[in-house]
């Protein structure tokens, strides 16, 4: 089956999401080939996608009409290039959650969404109900499109391949959106997604400068990245883009520190495939604690700092 | 300008599934079915818009079994005005269940679609998406903010990498995201005009739509259950085991 992988990137940098999108393409058995559209720094992120091992051929459309992704311009020109292919897949992030959908459609296809392992060549599993199920799928389509949850596959290596590149073009600007702009919540901590430490602070931290003076300390210390529950989100502690859960951010890093969170199943379903779960919560019975592996019943404004201190 | 509210019924948030013995599914028999909470969000935000002006009038869609109904009355008290089941006992998959909508669309014309970004069920997170492609208009997923400009809509996202605004043309396909509001309920009054509201039921074939599966779904497993570990009794003592795990340095 050869596949076709959506390459993403930001700011010229190839995300380490499309290397575990890599792995997913290659276990289908069939060459991969790594498709970079994007504006003006399309060509340096060809060259990071030609330099990923196993792929075959990186196809790079360059076109401002592709600089910010939109799904309106980016779907079309995917369509239109998939004649050659058997499977197109995206990684399950906001940018791959956002086009493939729409791409499956213009292919007449039912995309298999946030696949965690391949089975066969149209065989998956994928969780379903935030996680509490995983279900086997076969697809019947002729083509395949599939989004990939990334933290299920090992990261192809960054370099050693040595594709070869060529330009593509398709049918550019749709005319139907434009981007506006991005509020950017930068930060010089690891990334969420790829951390290998998460201190994530719950409801309990009360307000956001409780919360940033409780969690980064830990969070510094460590050498972690920051992660929350919904009710820390929506409560303004910290931004969107740190939630975890079904509907937040899906991490596994190897140690996960939920503090003051009570382990709701939608916050489960996007950490419980973490190597080391630690829980501080006041509350004995909290479901968090059923997960964890090492669980501390203790009041979080004073764990927490002497924690930091002791470590 | 009329939205376009597709609401699913779907298990209730609060409670967790079970999978069925024989692998065939998750058991609902007996569980208590609620309006997708993100449809919820959309639900309200159409609301909200009609409230500002900004739409004339709401029409609520459900694709499912007879008992949908009752997920589209719950729409109804909410303030929606009308409502369409397109009724099946059949599992429509989302691919399905767009080309449903992108027909009504085609009858209802509506100036927005505005729809949940994931049925807590599925966890498919590609039905708007799929709409909107098939309709030829633009979409704004997962959506925090939603403003009418006049013949345009500015939709603020909720991405990876913190929050994106687009600009769309109308016609546009907006799904969304948790923060965009906060549901109203229902007030008893409302909740016995709903029942007066007008409520057409449909069928896919009315709409030309074949719902025959793509995916077959040969197993549904429950995943490996996580063991609970054990319950330290001071911040030393995590401390030591901690570093006895190697999990820190
Ligand atoms: C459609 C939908 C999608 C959702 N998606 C997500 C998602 O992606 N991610 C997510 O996280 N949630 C999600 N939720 C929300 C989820 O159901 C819970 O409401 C949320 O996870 C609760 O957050 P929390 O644990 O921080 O808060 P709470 O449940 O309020 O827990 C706070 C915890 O802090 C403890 N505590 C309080 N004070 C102290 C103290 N001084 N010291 C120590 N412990 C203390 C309490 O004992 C309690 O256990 C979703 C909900 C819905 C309906
Ligand atoms: N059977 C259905 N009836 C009405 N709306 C649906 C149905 N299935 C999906 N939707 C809509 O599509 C959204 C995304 O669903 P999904 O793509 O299945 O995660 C939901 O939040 C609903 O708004």
């Amino acid at each position: 089956m050869s596949a076709l992988v959506l390459a993403e990137h930001d700011g010229g940098v190839l995300s380490a999401a499309t290397l575990a999108t890599v792995t997913a393409a290659a276990a289908l058995g069939g060459p991969v080939h790594v498709l970079v559209a994007g504006g003006d720094d399309a060509a340096g992120v060809a060259d990071a996608a030609a330099a990923i091992a196993g792929v075959e051929k990186v196809l790079v459309a360059q076109d401002a009409a592709y600089g910010a992704q939109l799904a309106e311009n980016v779907a079309p020109l995917i369509a239109g290039l998939m004649d050659g292919y058997d499977a197109f897949l995206a990684p399950a992030t906001t940018t791959g959650k956002n086009i493939a959908p729409r791409v499956a459609a213009l292919l007449d296809v039912m995309q298999v969404s946030e696949i965690i392992s391949v089975e066969g060549p149209k065989t998956f599993t994928r969780p379903i109900y935030a996680g509490n199920a995983v279900a086997t799928v076969q697809s019947s389509d002729a083509r395949l499109v599939i989004t990939v949850r990334t933290t299920t596959f090992d990261k192809a290596a960054a370099t050693g391949g040595s594709a070869t590149v060529e330009a593509v073009s398709g049918p550019g600007d749709a005319g139907l959106s434009s981007f506006v702009g991005l509020e950017a919540s930068r930060s010089e901590r690891p990334e969420l997604t790829s951390a290998g430490i998460i201190v994530s602070g719950g409801r309990a931290l009360k307000d956001a400068e409780t919360f940033s003076q409780i969690i980064t300390p830990l969070a510094d210390k460590l050498g972690a990245a920051i992660g929350a529950s919904r009710a820390a989100v929506d409560a303004g502690y910290i931004s969107n883009d740190y939630q975890v859960g079904q509907t937040g951010k899906i991490v596994a890093p190897d140690l996960y520190i939920a503090v003051g969170i009570s382990g709701a199943i939608q916050h489960l379903a996007g950490m419980k495939d973490s190597k080391v779960i630690v829980a501080i919560n006041k509350d004995p019975d909290a479901p968090i604690f059923q997960i964890a592996d090492l669980g501390l019943v203790a009041d979080l404004f004073q764990a927490v700092p002497e924690l930091t201190g002791k470590l | 300008m009329k939205i376009l509210v597709p609401v699913k019924r779907v298990i209730d948030y609060n409670l967790k599934p079970r999978v069925k013995a024989d692998g065939s599914g998750v058991d609902l028999t007996n569980i208590k079915m609620s309006m997708n909470p993100f449809d919820e969000i959309a639900v309200e935000e159409a609301i909200r818009l009609r409230e500002k002006g900004a739409a004339s009038e709401i029409v609520a869609v459900s694709i499912g079994p007879a008992k949908a109904q009752e997920t589209l009355r719950t729409a109804l008290a909410m303030g929606a005005d009308r409502a369409i089941l397109v009724e099946t006992d059949d599992q429509v998959e989302p691919l399905a269940v767009a080309r449903i909508l992108k027909a009504i669309a085609d009858e209802e014309a509506p100036g927005m679609v505005l729809m949940g970004k994931q049925a807590i069920d599925d966890d498919c997170n590609q039905t708007g998406q799929m709409l909107a492609a098939l309709m030829g208009r633009p979409q704004g997923t997962f959506a925090s903010l939603v403003a009418i400009e006049g013949d345009h809509v500015s939709v603020t996202r909720e991405v990876d990498g913190g929050l994106e605004t687009v600009k769309l043309a109308l016609p546009a396909v907006v799904t969304t995201d948790l923060r965009l509001n906060e549901p109203r309920y229902a007030s008893l009054p409302n909740i016995m005009k709903a029942k007066k509201k007008p409520l057409d039921v449909k069928s896919p074939a009315d709409y030309g739509v074949d719902t025959t599966p793509r995916l077959t779904t040969l197993k549904v497993e429950e995943p490996p259950v996580r063991q609970a570990g054990e319950v330290v009794g001071s911040v030393d003592e995590l401390v030591t085991k901690l570093k006895a795990m190697g999990a820190v340095a």
